[in-house]
């Protein structure tokens, strides 16, 4: 750890860098964004606890955290992937596949270190998402097209490795499955797991060249190219990004669940996706944030257990969903015209 | 100028390149000396874009090879020739709309601080100081996106400077530039050259080659023509060498004897934009729109064709007047306006040159509501011949072909429709000298037959070349009426900037 001898020089830097500091616009329209969703949560929160003061009781509020961590693992992924104009609807197979691998590996050693099943289903996600990426950059395919493909032919891989059984929680070693139930300071080990995929994907996102890069192509991808970033390769990796981070789903849901049979994770590419559009990821690529489409996840994630509360019919549950994408949508819309407004009034020259 | 160092920073030697079975580039050498501008010229399709993407390092040479001070080298991607110090501004901006100005220069490159995170602080402090060299404040913070061209252009430059690199080549930067923005240009080149960087420099004008450069290359269909020295040189001998013969005028103006009043503009006005417009076309008349950029010249014909709205006002085709907003009517009336952009709103580039040639007339040409193939290929055949367009096959995208190839599909479309009252928007914009001529013969044929021609140009030698009457716009109204006989530079720029200076 060399940290101390790296004190001076970067508090040397420190004044100049202060100066230039101040929210841009991006920054601004994001912050609107991201506030206006944590507001609907709020304001969700307060009136399902009116209507039913458990709401905020910690078993409830760690069921929906647990919830929301393994959507929010995948969102991950999927923003990655979609941040270069591309999409990956096989997550939830990816997701199911992983969970079996992680269950069969337990299963079969006994006693193995739990680390075995968890890179067991790390490895497997990583390889559906290279699969994924070698058909997309090499296939000349759409990615919508190429992992729709894979969605059904990965789900098709766990129905026959499954072969109609379920692998249940007493087939598990308890120090597995603890990982579900487990807590560091009081938080669920699997939020926290979470918590640390958003935290570092952001900083990547936002702080590193290869995660500019990202932007860069969804930006414009003939651009990119000209502009020599290596635009197959960062593709490639962001969907075995996004194959690892479903694998680590995977391993997630087997613990949370214990049961594990091949249909796990069915329809969860669509809640996934649901929450980065809701969360400010565009489909269109170039636009969105780890911590938007985390927040979009969590949002999700609350109104499903809410409307119990509420008494408001499960049947209404998809249309929220469903209204609230195109609220989202249409308030995206609306602040790309205001900026544009903005923009056009301020001229580009600051003097 | 200087001497030349005897080793120049770079060198194509004798390179090749063919796509397909057809040689886009056939043995063309020239160096780049450090501290000289030098032009680089050609038709379009002569292969100057095919050389420019080598350089790019998008393209490999066939044969022969590039030379980086004097040592021979690959570039197998744009990343090694940037890493070899060859940054090129190409003529569309490549811009990503969703980042920051700043993250736009530096993408790549962008300033570390610890852990190898982006200093952001350092990267926009970076952005400023170079936007204080080419001395144009811009906010690096900015999104790129809704920059305009000439705000772009300056980005793509300011990612040239940031980058060190010693060979720049410009793609036609200055196509969609007004004059300050490219005298703006030429500062900042000729400050590249006196550093001893080289400048390639591609452009149709001949009279910002001979202000800018001192060496030119000449290519013409692919092959390499003549490399000298520029002075000695006259725009004769550059347009000789370019098109191999002796171009016959570039203003082929057939004399007319101006017929009854076609279009009729009365008080025509739009809030903001323009206001008080009135004035007459004749049949076999060219009347020109001339002005400065943004003195509202393409707005006035767009809110007569109906595109636009229009506050007040009265249009009328042959006496009828037209219903506003609703540019169906006027063709009907035999309107066709050929817009500015054609890429933008001329073209829809992915489609093929066939349908888009028919484009105006798909209801005319189909049977029973259905586009059979037959009728419309026969007409898009027609008139593409017509117009000596140069084309592989009449279904290839027409995003493909050069850009006098493209415009000249889009007067095909509209001349297909018979019309009575032609508007053209900067007809030439972009568009190579012999082609060029093309496109003029075919305004003036036009007009000899009969139609009516409102011309909004830019470029004055094709103003007092091709009108028959030059009205003169400023800030939104019309400030002057030449005849063919009065209308020379010094009036008509006059009247365009309202001072003599500025003249």
């Amino acid at each position: 750890m060399s940290a101390p001898t790296r004190v001076a020089p970067s508090g040397a830097a420190k004044p100049s860098v202060k100066s230039d500091e101040g929210p841009s616009l991006i920054e601004k329209v994001l912050q609107v964004r991201s506030l206006g969703i944590l507001a609907a949560l709020i304001v969700l929160v307060v009136v399902t606890t009116m209507q039913n003061s458990n709401f905020l009781s910690s078993q409830s509020i760690r069921d929906i955290l647990l919830a929301a961590s393994i959507v929010g693992v995948l969102v991950v992924g999927q923003t990655v992937v979609m941040i270069t104009k591309n999409i990956d609807l096989s997550v939830g197979s990816v997701l199911g596949l992983s969970a079996f691998a992680a269950g069969s590996v337990m299963k079969g050693a006994d006693g193995a270190p739990i680390v075995v099943g968890i890179l067991a289903g790390i490895v497997v996600g990583a390889i559906c998402g290279l699969a994924n990426a070698l058909l997309v950059r090499f296939g000349g395919v759409p990615a919508l097209v190429v992992t729709l493909g894979t969605m059904y032919i990965f789900r098709g891989i766990a129905y026959l490795w499954a072969g109609g059984e379920q692998i249940t929680a007493d087939e598990m070693p308890s120090n597995f499955l603890k990982l579900g139930t487990a807590t560091l300071l009081g938080v669920p080990v699997l939020v926290v797991v979470a918590v640390v995929a958003v935290v570092l994907a952001g900083v990547y996102l936002r702080r590193y060249r290869s995660g500019r890069d990202l932007y860069a192509i969804g930006s414009n991808g003939h651009a990119a190219e000209l502009a020599g970033i290596a635009v197959g390769k960062r593709i490639l990796l962001a969907f075995v990004f996004s194959g690892a981070m479903a694998g680590i789903a995977g391993v997630m849901f087997a613990a949370r669940f214990g049961t594990v049979d091949a249909a796990a994770g069915s329809g969860y590419e669509l809640n996934v996706i649901a929450a980065a559009v809701v969360g400010g990821v565009a489909v269109v690529g170039g636009v969105g944030t780890v911590w938007g489409a985390a927040l979009g996840a969590l949002l999700l994630t609350t109104i499903n257990s809410s409307l119990p509360v509420l008494q408001i019919n499960q049947f209404w549950q998809q249309a929220i969903v469903g209204a609230l994408i195109l609220i989202a949508i249409a308030a995206d819309r609306l602040l790309a015209v205001r900026a544009a407004q903005q923009l056009r009034k301020r001229s580009a020259h600051v003097d | 100028m200087s001497v030349p160092p005897a080793v120049p920073l770079l060198e194509v030697r004798d390179v090749t390149k063919s796509f397909g079975n057809v040689a886009a580039v056939q043995g063309v050498s020239f160096p780049l000396y450090g501290g000289e501008a030098h032009a680089l010229v050609g038709e379009n399709g002569a292969g100057k874009s095919t050389i420019v993407k080598m350089l790019a390092g998008v393209h490999g040479p066939d044969t022969g090879s590039l030379l980086v001070g004097g040592e021979e080298v690959s570039l197998g991607s744009p990343s090694d020739a940037k890493a070899r110090g060859i940054a090129v501004i190409y003529q569309e901006p490549t811009l990503f709309p969703d980042l920051t100005i700043a993250e736009n220069i530096f993408i790549g490159t962008q300033p570390r601080a610890r852990f190898g995170m982006i200093d952001r602080g350092a990267m926009n402090t970076a952005a400023r100081a170079l936007f204080d060299r080419l001395g144009v404040p811009m906010d690096p913070d900015r999104l790129a996106s809704g920059l305009s061209i000439a705000d772009q252009q300056l980005v793509e430059i300011a990612k040239a400077l940031s980058t060190d690199a010693n060979v720049i080549v410009m793609d036609e930067p200055t196509a969609a530039l007004s004059g300050n923005e490219v005298e703006r240009l030429f500062k900042v080149a000729r400050s590249l050259c006196a550093s001893g960087a080289a400048v390639m420099f591609i452009s149709h004008r001949f009279e910002e080659i001979f202000a800018l450069c001192q060496r030119v290359t000449v290519m013409r269909d692919g092959r390499h023509i003549s490399t000298s020295e520029l002075a000695g040189l006259t725009v004769d001998d550059l347009v000789r060498s370019m098109v191999g013969r002796d171009l016959g005028a570039l203003f082929p103006k057939i004399d007319v004897e101006p017929g009854a009043v076609v279009l009729e503009i009365e008080n025509l006005s739009r809030a903001g934009v323009f206001s008080d417009i009135s004035f007459q076309v004749r049949a076999g008349e060219i009347v020109a729109l001339s002005g400065l950029v943004g003195a509202g010249r393409s707005e006035v014909m767009q809110s007569a064709f109906g595109v636009d709205p229009r506050d007040s006002g009265d249009v009328r085709v042959r006496g009828k007047s037209l219903r506003k907003g609703n540019p169906k009517a006027a063709m009907r009336a035999g309107m066709a306006l050929v817009p500015e952009d054609r890429r933008q709103q001329g073209l829809i580039l992915d489609m093929s040159i066939e349908r888009n040639a028919t484009l105006t007339r798909s209801s005319a040409l189909a049977r029973f509501g259905f586009l059979v193939g037959g009728r419309e290929r026969r007409s898009a055949y027609e008139w593409t011949k017509k117009l000596q367009t140069k084309y592989a096959r009449i279904t290839d995208p027409v995003g493909v072909l050069s850009g006098g190839n493209q415009q000249k599909v889009v007067l095909a479309k509209w001349m297909a429709t018979a019309p009575s009252v032609l508007i053209v928007d900067e007809p030439t914009r972009g568009i190579d000298v012999g082609t060029k001529a093309e496109v003029h013969r075919i305004i003036s044929t036009l007009a000899s037959e009969g139609v009516a021609v409102v011309m909004i140009s830019s470029e004055l030698p094709e103003v007092l070349g091709m009108a028959d009457r030059v009205l003169v716009m400023r800030e939104g109204r019309i400030v002057s009426e030449l005849s063919r006989s009065e209308a020379d530079e010094e009036k008509i720029m006059f009247a365009a900037t309202g001072s003599e200076a500025a003249a």
